[in-house]
């Protein structure tokens, strides 16, 4: 019930604004009408990209580890634990750390802080469903490998991470999924800007954190705004989770 | 000879699996392994190719001799041994690639120069596999049935040549007709190969055994160890056993 009423005030309210302008325009400013958020979508994607090219390979190669290299070891439970502990991890704790590491080091908010607080987000989510992915690949198809002359590493790099892939895949758009909605990790380190990115060293728009502004502005224009963000957010969302299942489908 | 195998123990951690056994591999020949569960049989002949080196606690004293070398020595790379004797198992485990790809696996992991089609149609066609796929290579190989799927194993590890073929119950997993194709192929790979096979089935080893081995379980000592009974001409030991406990097994009162 909940889901659908929001989707349908979202489809209702946010579907009435939406047009070309959405994607093209910045964010208007107080008194003025129009305007759009183009540069909260392309900041969205740009630090969803930048988590993913930071936990992807992190988060494979520690799935790796603990599904195939050692899996019995002190270090790989310990792992595990931690990479649960933290997908329960509050978001926010998440942005006040990259704040502290990063933003402070950096003197500056910046799509980079972003992009990695989001890749706190994600570490765990994409460790723990490659982990099980590779350990779904069958015993006896390692075997086949390892019979066929077959070293550890060529094991790993031609039968189970093609195996294991699309299940690997999927992990990765769910946590693509979960991060692009996420506001509060960014309030700390991406902030916001009324321009167009045009680097990563500064500080970036967000759809998130554009719906969390406009949302408690005074204006009609800017309400609606938020409203049209919301839908566009949901909606890229919902394409990472098809995608995530289109992936993850069993192939015959 | 193509492998002279002198197993004097095989120990899992401190449970002795296997004592005494020399079981010689000769070439051009099937051997086949017989004997009731957990007898060693299967131990024995993956430790032919360094296949138990990945179990915890695996330890072997004795010596495999392959081409004129001791398989175990330090010195050897098991990597390279498994290149050279071959291995189909007992549940036809082909990769989730296509056809093709799973013959091609091995040449490509030994960087084959040569022309692969000819190599893949070649090894299919040994393996009386390529008229039921020559239209679908580029389907999966776990869309074949069970019996295809283990044709394609034994495609996929001729392709690489090697000298040995090792069988673990090839067949044990598969229905009759398949099984008979199983037989009716290997008898045609003997040809080329030397093959020692594991198997439950009696019948099968006087189907295709030229040799055969018969472990039994000792359990006197209070384990449950498995050794070398009687080794010979499959029609000797089947038709004149020398052993008392080969007589009764082939009479099928133990199994």
């Amino acid at each position: 019930m909940p889901l659908f009423s929001v989707l349908y005030m979202l489809i209702v309210k946010g579907g009435a604004r939406l047009s070309t302008e959405l994607f093209t325009e910045l964010p208007p400013a107080g008194f003025e009408m129009g305007g759009g958020f183009g540069n909260a979508i392309l900041g969205t994607l740009v630090m969803v990209g930048l988590a993913s090219l930071v936990s992807i390979p992190i988060g494979i190669l520690a799935a790796i580890y603990l599904a195939e290299l050692s899996p019995m070891s002190k270090v790989a439970s310990t792992t595990r634990f931690l990479a649960k502990v933290l997908t329960g991890f509050p978001s926010i704790l998440a942005g006040v750390f990259v704040y502290a590491a990063v933003v402070l080091a950096m003197g500056s908010y910046s799509a980079i802080a972003g992009g990695i607080s989001l890749a706190v987000l994600m570490l765990p989510t994409v460790i723990l469903t490659a982990e099980e992915a590779m350990k779904m690949v069958p015993r006896k198809m390692k075997d086949a490998a390892l019979g066929m002359g077959c070293t550890r590493t060529q094991m790993i790099w031609k039968v189970v991470l093609p195996t294991g892939l699309p299940g690997i895949l999927t992990g990765v758009m769910l946590a693509v999924a979960r991060v692009a909605g996420e506001s509060a990790p960014l309030l700390f380190t991406a902030l916001f800007s009324n321009y167009w990115l045009n680097s990563v060293r500064e500080p970036t728009a967000s759809l998130s954190i554009l719906i969390y502004n406009f949302s408690s502005m005074p204006f009609e224009n800017q309400i609606e705004l938020a409203w049209a963000a919301s839908l566009v957010l949901v909606l890229i969302v919902l394409v990472f989770n098809i995608l995530s299942r289109l992936i993850g489908r069993p192939r015959t | 000879m193509a492998i002279h195998c002198v197993v004097e123990k095989i120990f899992y951690g401190s449970f002795l699996a296997v004592r005494d056994s020399n079981v010689p591999i000769q070439k051009g020949k099937i051997t086949g392994f017989i004997g009731p569960s957990g007898c060693g049989k299967s131990t024995v002949l993956r430790s032919l190719n360094r296949m138990n080196d990945m179990i915890n606690g695996f330890r072997l004293e004795g010596q495999v001799h392959f081409m004129g070398q001791d398989v175990y020595a330090k010195q050897v790379d098991p990597v390279i041994v498994r290149r050279f004797i071959g291995m189909v198992f007992q549940q036809p485990n082909p990769f989730s690639m296509s056809i093709y790809d799973n013959v091609a696996f091995g040449l490509r992991l030994n960087r084959y120069k040569g022309n692969l089609d000819e190599k893949v149609e070649y090894a299919l066609r040994r393996a009386a596999l390529w008229d039921e796929v020559k239209d679908k290579l580029k389907a999966s190989g776990l869309s074949l049935s069970g019996g295809q799927q283990q044709r394609l194993c034994i495609a996929r590890a001729v392709a690489t040549e090697p000298t040995v073929l090792l069988m673990d119950e090839p067949c044990s997993a598969l229905d009759p007709i398949a099984t008979r194709r199983i037989e009716e192929l290997m008898l045609e790979l003997k040809e080329e190969y030397t093959i020692a096979m594991v198997t439950h089935n009696m019948q099968q080893a006087t189907r295709v055994a030229d040799i055969t081995a018969f472990f039994a379980v000792d359990i006197s000592k209070g384990g449950r160890t498995g050794y070398l009974v009687e080794m010979g001409e499959t029609k000797q030991i089947f038709e004149a056993p020398q052993e008392q406990l080969t007589k009764e097994y082939i009479r099928g009162e133990f199994s």
